[in-house]
């Protein structure tokens, strides 16, 4: 089982890789090649839509601000179900490709049980187990897999009540709210952490490449995999030596 | 109907009874329907079609006399047949004519997002609005007596609108007004219900019916569409009646409360984020660049 998935990933990175292209500058890594990064936006967009059209009949308070933005409320209703649709369809796709990396294990339970030292900034870098994800970013990934487990399980039944009666209708709605609100939560945590909270972060997912101090700062067992270099090391060293580099990074200043 | 007088209903600091309240009658409106005077002729069931202007469609056999098994969006009102037999082994033929009861609180009404979907009148009738109406079928689940009907071809929600447009103009429903036994009747909430209490004591005291009763359920604040039944204990024998409809508690607490708590709780997550980026910074590259 795993192996067939494993031959189908590397498949489809060649082949949608075969399309674009991952510039690797000095200095950097490639972290997410073309196919990762496909897979990322296009759930990213079918995501939003699935999440603004749901909001929209989710409280009337929303009902007229987002309902315009797919042509009226019944345009939304008639979208949204497609939309979630096309959200897990393809999340599918990107579940196969993370499955190995996501996969939790006993450093993530370590991780999670310093959580406190990553949120308030306490180390300068992380600890020197974790890999190529973090177990905040695994829980993330899983809590995106298991929410939308709930959204097709509840959303058929709401999407057919004549078929599945109107109690079942009537829980499955209970379900589906608290699935988007937990999914919300963690996508503004998402937004955040991809983006403004760790600089570097968000390249990744759009050139596909992350500098080096980069990886050693966020991710030290995964550069060691894929440089076969000594994280530590090599920060020390980057670290005695930037005081004498001349600063090219400081264009205009004279 | 006299509307628009202003009539007063409560004074301030005014010790005593209020001058002129009560002189005019009430204006909610009552559908009466007694069941045991009912034949089954279905006289109802053409005038509706007839009067909303539905198309023919064929009947649907299921080994009883009904029309069809349940009404559908262009089959508002349909009356239900049941063969019951009584504990001592005599035969009773109940009808029941169906069709949206018009909820003093309309589980419908509460149960649908889209604005202007579904609207309530001061005189109790309960009515869709198709223009507004999303199809998202959250009133066939808010119903507990089965009447919104979805369209797949339109995506809309239909049921009975208690002939709003005849009883806006001053007359009956189209279903009263084809009656010929005198077993529908229709006029203020009031006068319905004394009537139907009347007849059931009548049912009580000179014909045998100890249990009879009238179906007018608190558990809605009432309807304005009631019966009067042979046996008020057993109402589900009527075609599926049900003796205590409610609306699910999603769309009361659910909706109402915990919903709007929830969003806000959940968008929380935006302010702590940005206070997180204010009070600690980002995590920069180690070292930093």
């Amino acid at each position: 089982m795993n192996g067939a998935v494993e031959r189908f990933d590397d498949s489809a990175r060649r082949r949608v890789g075969a399309f674009g292209r991952t510039v690797t500058r000095a200095g950097e890594l490639e972290r997410h090649p073309v196919y990762t990064r496909v897979l990322h936006w296009g759930v990213a967009i079918l995501f939003i839509l699935a999440l603004l059209s749901g909001f929209a009949v989710y409280s009337s308070w929303l009902y007229r601000s987002l309902t315009p933005l797919f042509g009226g409320g019944p345009t939304t209703r008639l979208l949204h179900p497609w939309f979630g649709i096309a959200f897990v369809a393809l999340f599918a796709f990107q579940f196969m490709n993370w499955l190995a990396p996501m996969t939790w294990n006993r450093d993530d339970r370590r991780w999670m049980g310093r959580i406190r030292n990553y949120v308030t900034n306490a180390d300068e870098v992380e600890p020197e187990y974790v890999d190529f994800f973090n177990a905040g970013q695994k829980l993330y990934f899983w809590v995106i897999v298991g929410t939308a487990i709930v959204f097709v399980l509840t959303g058929i039944p709401m999407w057919f009540p004549a078929i599945f009666g109107r109690i079942t209708a009537a829980i499955g709605a209970i379900l589906h709210d608290l699935a988007a609100l937990v999914m919300l939560v963690a996508f503004i945590v998402h937004l955040y952490e991809g983006t403004a909270a760790q600089p570097g972060t968000f390249a990744s997912m759009t050139r596909g490449t992350v500098h080096r101090r980069w990886a050693w700062t966020h991710h030290p067992a995964w550069y060691r995999r894929v440089t076969g270099r000594d994280p530590i090391a090599d920060r020390d060293q980057a670290r005695g030596v930037r005081p004498s580099q001349p600063g090219p990074s400081q264009p205009g200043t004279p | 109907m006299p509307s628009g007088i202003l009539q007063i209903k409560a004074i301030s600091a005014h010790p005593g009874s209020i001058p002129g309240r009560g002189v005019q009658r009430e204006e909610e409106v009552c559908k009466y329907i007694d069941v045991t005077t009912c034949i089954g002729c279905k006289a109802c069931e053409v005038a509706c079609v007839e009067w909303n202007d539905m198309p023919f469609q064929e009947t649907t056999f299921d080994d009883t006399y009904q029309t069809m098994p349940h009404t559908t969006w262009n089959y508002w009102n349909l009356i239900k047949f049941n063969e019951h037999q009584r504990d001592d082994g005599t035969l009773m033929w109940l009808m029941r004519k169906d069709q949206c009861m018009h909820c003093e609180d309309p589980g419908c009404l509460r149960a649908c997002p889209a604005d202007g979907a579904i609207v309530q009148y001061t005189n109790g009738i309960v009515d869709f609005q198709q223009e507004n109406c999303i199809g998202c079928e959250y009133c066939v689940s808010g119903c507990p007596f089965d009447i919104p009907k979805f369209n797949s071809v339109t995506k809309k929600v239909y049921k009975c609108t208690l002939c709003s447009d005849r009883v806006g103009q001053g007359l009956e429903p189209a279903c009263i007004k084809s009656c010929p036994t005198g077993c529908l009747r229709f006029g203020t909430k009031t006068d319905m219900r004394a009537l139907a209490d009347a007849r059931a004591q009548q049912l009580r005291e000179h014909s045998g019916f100890p249990n009879a009763g009238v179906y007018d359920p608190p558990s809605v604040n009432g309807t304005h569409v009631i019966y009067v039944l042979h046996d008020i204990t057993k109402p589900e024998l009527y075609g599926g009646l049900p003796a205590n409809p409610t609306i699910p508690p999603i769309y009361t607490f659910w909706k109402g409360v915990a919903k709007p708590i929830g969003l806000v709780l959940a968008l929380f997550a935006a302010p702590v984020a940005f206070f997180h980026y204010v009070m600690e910074g980002p995590k920069e590259p180690s070292p930093p660049s």
